[in-house]
């Protein structure tokens, strides 16, 4: 099946998906997400290399990721920082378990058998840091996860036997199968759009499914779903998995993205920018992380640019970030789809939109 | 206490037995076995005091996290950033002028001057609302690492030792027994010992100045209940401001202390958050006893972790802080 007569095929699946249940697809509220889901499925005609896999295909990564944690944040409640580190931890995985040029750790499993394998034990992984994080509630669980963060990135530092030490693991190998070579850019570019999508409509699904509504019930008031006969916890700890296999496709995608690993792809500051990522673009809707994840790696391309030419000094890129966080954390708790919404709405009659999710990130 | 070891004796039992263990390990000559089994004595002392001392500087940092929260359930995540600007600042001040003790002044006032405007600035006009503190932090922790980072580069900095604490001091800890039946001494950096001291020091003058001053009371009521404080005619938002600066200049202290013993450069920053958030996680939000016990066990893991398993030490400070949430969510010795 040639690439394009897949991805026309996708395009039908996710249609038919959309019309059986018009309302549960927010795709279908939006005449220009039509627009964006177009141009992305034509995007390798109209870009280049550089655009496809730098631009577009870190953001899809980059933005699955964040995805995981606006699932947990938006409808569980729950903000966690070690989402990049899941997803570092699969990729890590991938390196060990598949076949890399450290062949002294590598174990050379061929793609198909090592994908799964780090899958699972990303979930493991994300599930067994989910159930120490439920333990605590609100800003616990941020610091919580940010220590569980820092304590895997310090040991992928000081660990040679596994990891490889703060060298990582390199030339990590990318999989081949019906005669495509999936790391070629195209090729590439549509393996994260697909993961990307799937993940995207699987918890868009999921916010609908009964599972999902349990879960903003458990966000809006623990007690009462404890007292409707919810088991509260189980289903936060649910809601981690979950997060974790988001975060664990995306990580197996960064890895064959680059092609290799290393301590400083789980350091904590990378953590934050996940948080960062999903909170500017929007932290209520499935839609935001993306957002958010486009315009962090539109800045962290071309900022060094753009600060020399209006004659500052290009290293001050993280500063640009850190402001333009502060000014979005300052003026909507929603984001950039906030910010949107709100220019949206201006002038007509004020309606009370109930958003799913928009609660609870004040 | 006692109801401590009413309630849980097993576990006051496995305590007792760990300090009996520390204790009679570092005051007892080794026998022979021990020695060949685990290294010399001299290593385990040095590790001992280097976790102990570390566990003073980490007692610093995290006591200002956790009083800031404790009162006023601020969440600073830039902490860290308000630890490495105290050591820049310090670093600053000594190298300018040559005087130690004046480049802690200097930290602590102009630390302070910083926390007290956070306070005012940001956190006054979120109170209460958790999540958006702790988001605006964040952005604050990564604007301030990258105006530090220009301003100072990413070199490594280390605040110069005065005269009069360079050198080792002889303690009377045997560390080995000669031949000749001559015992031998442990020798330790003065200045280490010196800040240990002065951290042990500032510790119980807080926990004073919270139980048997009146400011410490009203401080404590307005952790409990801070809404009929208010009503009693405190002037609140002024006790915000204070505890703030306290909390805050205690961090840059902490800064020029971090710059004796170590260094200064980017990253600490982060280190020292995430050193005060396990601190606190493990011995209680919000209390000082707790930041003190934590801190004390948190360094000593990661030096004699670091010293016999090193490739664990990390995983070992982490699996304390796991085990704590397993057994005590709340922290050793949080109240609530």
């Amino acid at each position: 099946m040639s690439l394009i007569q897949e991805a026309r095929a996708r395009e039908v699946t996710l249609a038919r998906s959309a019309a059986a249940q018009p309302a549960a697809w927010s795709v279908t509220e939006q005449p220009w997400a039509w627009a964006v889901a177009a141009l992305l499925l034509i995007m390798p005609v109209i870009a280049n290399g550089f655009f496809l896999i730098e631009i577009f295909g870190t953001t899809l990564i980059l933005g699955t990721i964040a995805l995981s944690l606006m699932f947990l944040a938006g409808y569980g409640g729950m903000v966690s920082l070690m989402q990049l580190t899941i997803a570092g931890f699969a990729g890590y995985m991938v390196a060990v378990f598949g076949v890399s040029g450290n062949a002294n750790i590598s174990l050379g499993w061929p793609w198909w058998l090592a994908t799964p394998m780090a899958l699972v034990l990303a979930v493991l992984f994300g599930t067994l840091g989910g159930a120490l994080a439920v333990r605590t509630e609100g800003i616990y669980t941020i610091m919580i996860t940010l220590a569980i963060g820092a304590a895997f990135y310090y040991f992928t530092n000081q660990n040679w036997a596994i990891f490889n030490g703060h060298t990582g693991i390199n030339t990590v190998a990318t999989p081949h199968f019906l005669g495509v070579d999936w790391r070629m850019d195209i090729a590439f570019y549509y393996l994260t759009l697909a993961v990307a999508a799937l993940c995207y409509f699987a918890v868009l699904y999921l916010s609908r499914a009964p599972f999902g509504l349990a879960l903003q019930g458990v966000r809006d008031n623990p007690r009462r779903m404890a007292a409707l006969g919810f088991n509260v916890n189980a289903h936060r700890i649910a809601a981690y998995a979950v997060a974790a296999l988001v975060a664990g496709l995306a990580g197996v995608l960064q890895v064959w993205n680059y092609r290799q690993i290393s301590p400083g792809s789980v350091a904590v500051e990378r953590c934050i920018d996940i948080l960062i990522v999903a909170v500017v673009g929007g932290i209520t809707r499935p839609v935001g992380p993306y957002i958010g994840a486009f315009i962090f790696v539109i800045l962290r391309t071309f900022a060094l640019d753009f600060l020399v030419k209006v004659g500052l000094d290009g290293n001050r890129f993280r500063l640009l970030i850190g402001l333009g966080f502060l000014a979005i954390v300052f003026w909507s708790s929603d984001g950039v789809i906030g910010l949107y919404e709100r220019w949206r709405r201006r002038g007509r009659p004020v309606e009370t939109r109930p958003r799913p999710g928009g609660h609870g990130h004040g | 206490m006692s109801r401590f070891i009413e309630r849980h004796p097993v576990w006051s039992l496995v305590v007792l037995l760990a300090v009996a263990l520390l204790v009679w390990l570092i005051f007892a000559v080794w026998p022979a076995g021990l020695e060949e089994a685990i290294g010399r004595k001299k290593v385990f002392l040095n590790a001992v005091f280097n976790g102990i001392t570390l566990g003073g500087l980490y007692f610093l940092v995290a006591s200002g996290f956790t009083l800031i929260f404790g009162l006023m359930r601020n969440v600073n995540l830039a902490h860290g950033s308000l630890y490495l600007l105290g050591g820049y600042v310090g670093y600053g001040i000594s190298t300018a002028t040559g005087s130690w003790v004046l480049a802690f002044i200097a930290a602590f006032v102009v630390v302070a001057i910083v926390g007290v405007l956070l306070q005012v600035l940001v956190f006054r006009r979120m109170e209460g609302q958790d999540l958006r503190q702790t988001m605006v932090t964040i952005g604050l922790s990564i604007v301030f690492a990258d105006l530090m980072l220009w301003a100072f580069g990413g070199d490594f900095y280390q605040v110069q030792t005065p005269a009069w604490l360079i050198g080792p001091v002889q303690l009377p800890l045997m560390t080995a027994m000669k031949s000749s039946g001559e015992a031998v001494f442990l020798q330790y950096p003065a200045v280490r010992l010196v800040i240990f001291g002065g951290s042990v020091v500032i510790g119980v003058a807080m926990w004073l100045a919270l139980n048997r001053t009146r400011v410490g009371m009203i401080v404590r009521a307005g952790v409990d209940d801070r809404d009929i404080l208010a009503a009693t005619g405190v002037q609140i938002q002024l006790v915000f401001v204070l505890v703030f600066a306290l909390g805050a200049g205690l961090a840059g202290i902490a800064g020029v202390v971090g710059g004796t013993f170590q260094s200064l450069s980017p990253g600490e920053d982060t280190r020292f958050l995430l050193a005060s958030l396990v601190v606190v996680i493990v011995g209680g939000m919000g209390s000082i006893p707790g930041a003190a016990l934590g801190a004390v066990i948190i360094g000593l893991a990661e030096q004699l972790g670091s010293v016999y398993i090193p490739t664990y030490a990390i995983v070992v400070t982490f699996l304390i802080m796991v085990l704590v949430l397993a057994l005590r969510p709340q922290g050793l010795l949080a109240r609530r």
